[in-house]
């Protein structure tokens, strides 16, 4: 059942485009495609390690400037007499760049984080976010401050000589954005269903008989901060070489907020939830925007979201879940001895309904 | 030291160990030996410093003072789960499972010691890391068959019996692969014929080759189960014995047993 959910939705959204001929609904597909994979990106810190990190912008940020920057080169003057030059690399280049270097701050998040749990985990992250983005403001010889770095170039696709294609249109970022979803799904999906996976839950649930097991806890949130960083660097790289222009105002918090919205009403510690999560929160503003003034959209949208966060403490997929298990009387898959892979997603979406 | 099977090594050495908090000494110049393959007990009062001891012994609070060393090695300094790592595995006097996992996850979190798939290659989903993730559910059954609760497999360790949960804290324990294992209060919360049950489990664990270190207050089990009980009050340790001689150490029965204590 859940399999073939699965693969009927990756050939939905797959065939899509090929029906779908507005262009403006292809754009709000993309960005909040983007959106999605940050969301699924937090989700695997907030989801299932447990610890909030209200600085995820940061890192989304920090990929997106990386990305730009090492594609379109830049100089430093080091000194007076000495300047650093960093010719332009190709964009594909950047964009790992991007993913390494957000992930390598991620690393640096997880060993401040290594004693603080809970509120001192979010006032890190938080702090954390906004160091980087007074940096991005402040030093405008790299960074150009407010004025944006422009002319970012596009990601290209090329057999050298014979044939180039730069994705100027919607429809290639469209599948671009679309593959390095199903990668970060496919990453988040076989990270959470393995030993690695339950370490992280086992972390949030209860720390210490997890340590007296012998999880090396620190390691594994140090673990999943760097792969949650570096997924969200991979969005933050994909933003920029699709809108191909970059200012301070990436790192602006009522983005992590909106990260984390879709990652609760969606669900969080499930791995459909951010999809969900972000599909709707990526959409609805633009739906929003046709009927109502800015002002409006804004209520709407707030009280949708306490509507989902008060009916559906838990989010909306684990509710959709039990509403099916009760409807078609699914057998609790929680994962007895011998039935596969087990499907802590499962318990931990039983879980929630239990209390 | 004392009597026992004085013939068997010594695994664990706990040397002059103090634990204050603040002008509260909880553990005062408390040395004793645990020796491979019994079941030694530590027994004592109400506040008399047992939980504190296994506390700075795996890892959870850092002596004043005095050393611990496990088959040879220190483990001072070491954070719990590098204390597991060694094989030395605790259970906490206050009931502590992974109450919104299912029983069945609970042993496979607890089993995580015994994998070893690493990142990338799960990452990358590789045929051994399948292999193993089959094993270690295999192992788990095994577990929960051998602490009798199979039948739990599906529901949540938090929806548990209180009895219930006491075992599958043993049962995590024993996922962890101990070859030390440290129960703090086993059975407290337990009725009779649980209790009863989980004496022969300890005979059973014990059989497997695990050393054990138990702090009960249930007399019975432990004049029954041990072979050398360790008493400790405010702090510092009166007596160490057989639980034979225990029974009849004037000490002992003044501080701790008192006039209605039984004879195994
Ligand atoms: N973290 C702590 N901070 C301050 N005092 C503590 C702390 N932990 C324990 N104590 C004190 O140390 C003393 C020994 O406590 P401990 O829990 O080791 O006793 P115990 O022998 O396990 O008792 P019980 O049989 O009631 O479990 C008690 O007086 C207790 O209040
Ligand atoms: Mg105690």
């Amino acid at each position: 059942m859940n399999r073939w959910l699965t693969w009927a939705w990756v050939a939905f959204l797959l065939t899509l485009p090929l029906w779908m001929e507005d262009q403006y609904f292809l754009h709000i597909l993309i960005t909040s495609g983007i959106f999605t994979i940050a969301a699924m990106s937090l989700n695997l810190l907030l989801g299932y390690t447990g610890q909030l990190s209200l600085g995820h912008v940061a890192f989304f940020g920090i990929g997106a400037y990386t990305s730009a920057l090492v594609s379109l080169g830049f100089d430093l003057e080091l000194t007076d007499t000495y300047t650093f030059v960093f010719a332009p690399r190709p964009v594909w280049v950047a964009f790992v760049a991007g993913i390494v270097v957000a992930g390598m701050s991620g690393w640096l998040i997880g060993k401040i984080s290594f004693k603080v749990r809970g509120a001192y985990f979010v006032i890190v992250t938080i702090s954390f976010a906004e160091v980087v983005r007074l940096v991005a403001l402040n030093w405008v010889d790299l960074t150009e401050g407010p004025m944006a770095l422009n002319n970012i170039p596009p990601f290209t696709l090329a057999v050298p000589g014979v044939w180039e294609l730069a994705f100027f249109h919607k429809l290639p970022n469209y599948y671009l954005v679309l593959a390095v979803a199903i990668v970060s799904y496919v990453t988040v999906r076989r990270l959470v269903h393995s030993r690695i996976g339950r370490a992280m839950i086992a972390l949030r649930e209860n720390e210490p008989l997890a340590a007296s097991a012998g999880v090396d806890v620190t390691r594994y949130l140090v673990l999943a901060a760097i792969v949650s960083a570096a997924m969200a660097g991979a969005a933050g790289g994909l933003y920029t070489h699709y809108i191909r222009i970059v200012d301070p105002d990436v790192f602006l918090f009522i983005y992590t907020v909106t990260m984390v919205i879709m990652v609760i009403t969606g669900g969080k510690g499930t791995l459909a939830g951010p999809i969900v999560g972000g599909l709707i929160f990526g959409i609805l503003p633009e739906v929003l925007r046709e009927f109502a003034s800015p002002e409006v959209q804004w209520i709407i949208y707030g009280v949708f979201m306490i509507m989902i966060v008060f009916f559906l403490p838990n989010g909306i997929v684990p509710a959709l879940s039990a509403w099916w298990n009760d409807r078609f009387g699914a057998t609790p898959s929680a994962g007895g001895p011998g039935t596969g892979l087990p499907d802590l997603e499962a318990a931990t979406r039983t879980a929630g309904e239990a209390t | 030291m004392s009597a026992g099977n004085g013939t068997a090594e010594t695994v664990l050495a706990v040397d002059d160990l103090a634990v204050h908090f603040g002008g509260l000494a909880a553990l005062n110049n408390v040395s004793f030996d645990v020796r491979e393959g019994e079941v030694a007990s530590l027994i004592g009062p109400n506040g008399a410093g047992k939980t504190t001891a296994f506390n700075v012994i795996t890892g959870f609070q850092p002596p004043t003072t005095g050393t611990i060393r496990y088959k040879g090695q220190s483990l001072n300094g070491l954070r719990p789960n590098q204390i597991a790592e060694f094989g030395v595995v605790r259970t906490f006097q206050k009931t502590s499972v992974f109450a919104s996992n299912s029983v069945f996850d609970n042993i496979l979190i607890g089993l995580h010691r015994q994998g070893a798939s690493k990142t990338w290659e799960i990452l990358l989903s590789l045929p051994r890391v399948r292999k193993e993730e089959l094993w270690l559910r295999e192992k788990a059954a095994e577990i929960l068959d051998f602490v009798g609760l199979s039948a739990r497999a599906n529901e949540l360790g938090g929806a548990l019996p209180y009895g219930e949960q006491r075992l599958l804290e043993v049962a995590i324990a024993l996922a962890a692969d101990p070859s030390l294992l440290l129960l703090d209060e086993p059975v407290s919360g337990m009725n009779p014929a649980e209790t009863a049950s989980f004496m022969d489990m300890v005979g059973k664990i014990r059989a497997r080759g695990i050393t054990i270190l138990l702090v009960e207050h249930d007399m019975r089990m432990v004049m029954e189960v041990s072979d050398r009980v360790v008493v400790l009050n405010q702090g510092q340790i009166i007596a160490e014995g057989t639980p034979d001689e225990i029974q009849q150490d004037a000490e002992v029965i003044r501080a701790y047993l008192g006039h209605g204590a039984r004879r195994a």
